[in-house]
């Protein structure tokens, strides 16, 4: 269980990464923090020619907030996202998500842009990237394009770059104003894969009606489920258990297949759906109130 | 084979260069090439915890990384918690907490618990839960871990009034 031979590079500037990929087209693998690349490698499971390393690369490892958006460069550890007063502050679905991951070993190597490029179907920041609308930045040969997280998760483990392309960015936009959020997850140890989760935002109206709401439940379907219809049921309507559990029913019925494996039957994660949906909906609601 | 790199990094507080093949492990040039055994392979594939060393004060699993991406960097492996032979007050409470009983997964609960105890000196139970949640033992039930935890906290403070009072 050692990695298989590979050519390694490891670029000081994007630019070089960027050419490195082009040059070695469909060989080349990225390394970011490796807590997901590695283990691969080291089951020889991955077995690319060429291995491009971002880790010296100047300028992809920053927190900033710009428009009430947080940007966050691809090379920031997770660690110091979960560190940082600003996402604790500006985004609290954000933080929650961060802290989901693993154990603080792998948070201190792991990095926003890896989790995000790996897009395994339970990864926590992945599933909070498509609850919050977020958006990634990609630089290729060509140049840069922004990507919206809806339509850069394609399927497990799959997103939307090119061969070529190294995301560079990922800027994930703030709550919407009078909005509760909660994210949550089952698993059979703490740190372990979620093997069903839920990150939701709720919007409470003057009235105390729902105005808005983002349900994803992940773990479940290749890459996350926006549960839109879900969503709709509590538009114009006064949050309480019995919304709740309905959202949670038609959010769980909204999945056509959900996953089996060996550590979760099909069934059971689509229990789980149902059950984390109507759950985590209260406990936005409860936060939305301000009495969480 | 790919054309082996030169690196060069301080562990310990002794630095070492030397040529390694980009895919070699970092927990295997430890072990192999600077002859520091302290730190051991379980899994090999970051679930176990047993490979844990403090890479500049972060604790990581150096079974997740390449020899060559630890170029310039400072790492603390379990030997330099006993630079010269006697052992640091966290090996001393492992011992009288009987946190350890085959040893394989000690170096790695002790590396984790260093970065902890930095950044941390008091921790509540759930942190140390938190911090140590990473690392597997198959021996001891980890109840004598957290004892030993404690002991470690306590001798510490204890330390650390002392010098205080100096």
């Amino acid at each position: 269980m050692k990695p298989p031979p590979f050519e390694y590079f490891d670029p000081r500037t994007i630019r070089e990464a960027v050419s490195l990929l082009r040059e070695h087209e469909g060989e080349a693998k990225i390394l970011a923090g490796g807590q997901s690349l590695l283990p691969l490698l080291n089951m020889r499971l991955a077995r690319p020619e060429v291995l491009v390393d971002l880790n010296k690369v100047d300028g992809l490892d920053y927190i900033r907030e710009a428009d009430g958006w947080l940007a966050i460069g691809a090379m920031t550890r997770q660690r110091d996202v979960e560190r940082s007063e600003l996402v604790k502050s500006r985004n609290p679905l954000l933080h929650a998500a961060i802290l989901s991951i693993g154990h603080p070993q792998i948070r201190n190597r792991g990095t926003v842009g890896g989790t995000l490029a790996h897009a395994d179907p339970a990864a926590d920041v992945v599933a909070t990237a498509v609850a919050l609308g977020a958006e990634v930045q990609a630089v290729g040969p060509e140049g840069e394009r922004t990507i919206k997280a809806e339509d850069f998760f394609v399927t497990a483990l799959t997103t939307a770059l090119e061969p070529t392309e190294i995301l560079r960015e990922a800027r994930f936009p703030a709550l919407p104003r009078g909005s509760g959020w909660s994210f949550m997850d089952v698993a059979r140890r703490h740190g372990d894969f979620a093997l069903a989760g839920a990150a939701v935002t709720l919007t409470l109206g003057a009235g105390g009606n729902c105005s808005g709401a983002s349900i994803v439940v992940f773990g479940v379907t290749p890459t996350p489920l926006k549960a839109s219809e879900a969503e709709q049921l509590l538009i114009g309507e006064k949050p309480g258990e019995k919304l709740f559990e309905e959202a949670g029913r038609k959010a769980s019925e909204a999945i056509d297949e959900p996953m089996a494996d060996i550590h979760a039957s099909a069934e059971f994660r689509q229990h789980l759906a149902k059950v984390l949906t109507r759950r985590a909906l209260a406990e936005a609601a409860a936060r939305a109130r301000g009495m969480a | 084979m790919a054309t082996a790199r030169k690196v060069s990094l301080t562990v310990n507080g002794v630095p070492y260069e030397a040529l390694v093949e980009p895919r070699m492990l970092l927990v295997d040039f430890l072990r192999h090439e600077l002859r520091l055994p302290g730190t051991h392979v379980g899994c090999e594939h970051g679930v176990c915890g047993a490979c844990t060393i403090l890479m500049d004060g972060r604790a990581v699993r150096s079974c997740l990384m390449l020899a060559v991406q630890a170029d310039g960097a400072n790492l603390m492996t379990v030997e330099g918690l006993s630079p010269r032979g006697q052992l640091d007050p966290l090996q001393e409470a492992f011992i009288e907490g009987h946190g350890l009983q085959c040893g394989f997964c000690t170096p790695g609960f002790l590396m984790s618990l260093c970065e902890l105890l930095q950044h941390n000196p008091n921790p509540s139970d759930e942190e140390i839960k938190e911090t140590l949640g990473g690392n597997l033992c198959r021996c001891t039930g980890y109840q004598q871990i957290m004892d030993s935890v404690h002991i470690a906290i306590a001798k510490r403070q204890g330390a650390g009034a002392a010098s205080a009072a100096r």
